[in-house]
């Protein structure tokens, strides 16, 4: 459905976007998790045709842009971050002028409005100035906005940010609805709402691809790999450091600064090893240490993500 | 087509839904109402010469006063991106928002149909001007439009978009007037490409095809501009 090669974007010597690919298929949820700055927005211009690439392809139904822009266009329906409408309108004015501009017949406009209105909760607000709209009224006209054609790709620029927790909940469970026939692509900072909605996350970072998988596989990677914190009391520090590398050569230990003076502490990154905490804790008990402090930090998401967006490249 | 039309009523309604219209219109009426009737009586002449006169000076500044929101607003606020990623081509949106100040002017200038209707009822007034002088401002007013839009899409400032637009107009008026100062063999040149002579021309009701080829050129390369600046900004 949509193909993305080799896309850049400079922005005078600055490189927002480089060299990334990605495919997306029909009626799949692909989340674009990243930090800020890492161009997750410029990479949605690029392909809603609002920003020309510097280089690279994108082809969208076999069209491409920027030939066939205009027909890419009708194709989509785009909600910009923090959904910049016009200020001066009315809810029903913005939405009939849309209806029009996107082309959909004059009788059909209101029967379109009414389903709209419904499933966004614009009812009570069709008649109020756009300008007078809260963020998350304003969010929900936007996503009006980018679904009124019915187009077969949605993209979203941070759907829900501006929202409170119960029209996150809904705009993620309208999401979700019309992400069974249609494509919808969403960028997002909020791991916890890619985790719900996406059925694959892309996360970018300096412009580059970090990881491409499902949420669940992500998660299942970081699974094999878990961070232990050990605490050993009456213990010799070099003794305990070489009996914790003895179990496992790919393990990773690093002694952490401790406030008591009779307390080691260890920091134990393992990988691929199957219960760690179990390898340990025999090999521990071998000795006459005391076990102060044992625990594992359970890793979640948002353990990958900072990872992959913070090491050093 | 249809979406000029659609962008074209909409910049026009716009300025009808906000105070902009309302208060351009009366300053325009007062201003050009205050100058024409202040020495009509004294003349004693059914004409409307000394009204149409007045116009490239008032428009040199009420235009680029009505144009400079019309690009500058949208890139300033971000909707800028929502009409591009709508199924719109730069030409739509130049053209559209072309024709919907240019509409406006045409709407501004209704209420002084009234002058020459009163002033054919104290003396015999000459059809033919009056019809030139409607044509003209017309062509004048579509011209300083196409200009300040162009001066628009410069910038996401509006008042930088106003001074910008106004110096162009300002010096398209005036530059007729300049003459004395310009060496022999370049006047005639300076002339032409001033927008007071043809203006003058075609309000006196003589219609020369120079006139409306020198304003469908001016219309053309500010909107041809337009579309350069918006192409060049993404």
């Amino acid at each position: 459905m949509i193909e993305v090669t080799n896309l850049t974007k400079n922005y005078n010597g600055f490189c927002a976007v480089d060299k990334i690919d990605f495919k997306v298929e029909k009626g799949e949820i692909l989340g674009l998790l990243g930090p800020n700055g890492a161009g997750k927005t410029t990479t949605l211009r690029m392909l809603t045709g609002f920003f020309e690439p510097s280089s690279g392809n994108i082809e969208i139904k076999g069209l491409k842009i920027p030939e066939d822009t205009l027909e890419i266009k009708k194709l989509i329906g785009y909600l910009p971050e923090s959904a910049p409408l016009y200020h001066n309108m009315l809810v029903f004015d913005y939405l009939v002028y849309v209806a029009k501009i996107k082309g959909i017949e004059k009788d059909k406009i209101a029967g379109r409005l009414k389903e709209l209105s419904s499933l966004c909760g614009l009812s009570e607000i069709m008649h109020r100035p756009v300008a007078e709209l809260s963020k998350g009224l304003n969010q929900r006209v936007g996503l009006a906005h980018a679904m009124i054609s019915d187009p077969e790709i949605l993209i979203l620029d941070e759907p829900t940010s501006g929202l409170d927790p119960n029209q996150i909940v809904e705009i993620r469970k309208i999401i979700k609805n019309i992400g069974r026939e249609k494509t919808i692509i969403l960028s997002t900072h909020i791991l916890s709402e890619a985790e719900a909605t996406c059925d694959r996350i892309l996360i970018i970072d300096k412009g580059k691809i970090v990881a491409d998988d499902t949420p669940e596989n992500l998660k299942k990677s970081a699974k094999s790999e878990s961070q232990i914190t050990l605490s050993l009391h009456e213990a010799d520090s070099n003794k305990a450091l070489e009996l914790l590398k003895s179990i496992d050569n790919k393990l990773i230990v690093e002694v952490e600064d401790s406030s008591d003076k009779d307390t080691i502490s260890f920091k134990i990154i393992t990988i691929g090893l199957d219960n760690p905490m179990k390898t340990i804790y025999l090999k521990i008990k071998e000795t006459d240490w005391i076990i102060s402090e044992f625990k594992k930090e359970s890793q979640s998401l948002e353990n990958i993500f900072h990872k992959l967006t913070t090491e050093d490249k | 087509m249809t979406q000029i039309k659609h962008i074209a009523i909409k910049e026009f309604k716009d300025y009808f839904t906000s105070p902009i219209a309302y208060i351009v219109i009366s300053i325009f009426l007062i201003v050009t109402g205050w100058f024409f009737f202040s020495t009509f009586f004294i003349y004693d002449r059914a004409s409307m010469r000394d009204f149409f006169l007045l116009l490239p000076t008032i428009f040199s500044f009420i235009i680029p006063a009505i144009t400079m929101k019309l690009l500058s607003e949208e890139m300033n606020v971000g909707s800028y991106e929502i009409l591009l990623t709508m199924p719109v081509s730069f030409t739509d949106i130049a053209i559209g928002k072309f024709l919907g100040a240019t509409l406006f002017i045409g709407a501004m200038m209704v209420p002084t149909l009234l002058y020459p209707i009163s002033i054919s009822f104290i003396g015999e007034l000459d059809l033919g001007p009056i019809v030139g002088g409607y044509i003209g401002t017309i062509l004048l007013g579509s011209a300083y439009c196409a200009i300040g839009l162009f001066a628009s899409s410069l910038t996401r400032n509006q008042i930088v978009a106003f001074i910008i637009g106004a110096a162009i107009c300002f010096l398209l008026t005036i530059m007729d007037r300049l003459l004395f100062f310009i060496p022999g063999a370049f006047a005639p040149i300076i002339e032409y490409i001033g927008a007071n002579s043809h203006f003058i021309n075609i309000s006196k009701g003589v219609i020369d095809t120079r006139d409306i080829i020198y304003f469908a050129s001016v219309i053309f390369i500010s909107i041809y501009g337009t579309y350069l600046v918006m192409k060049e900004k993404n």
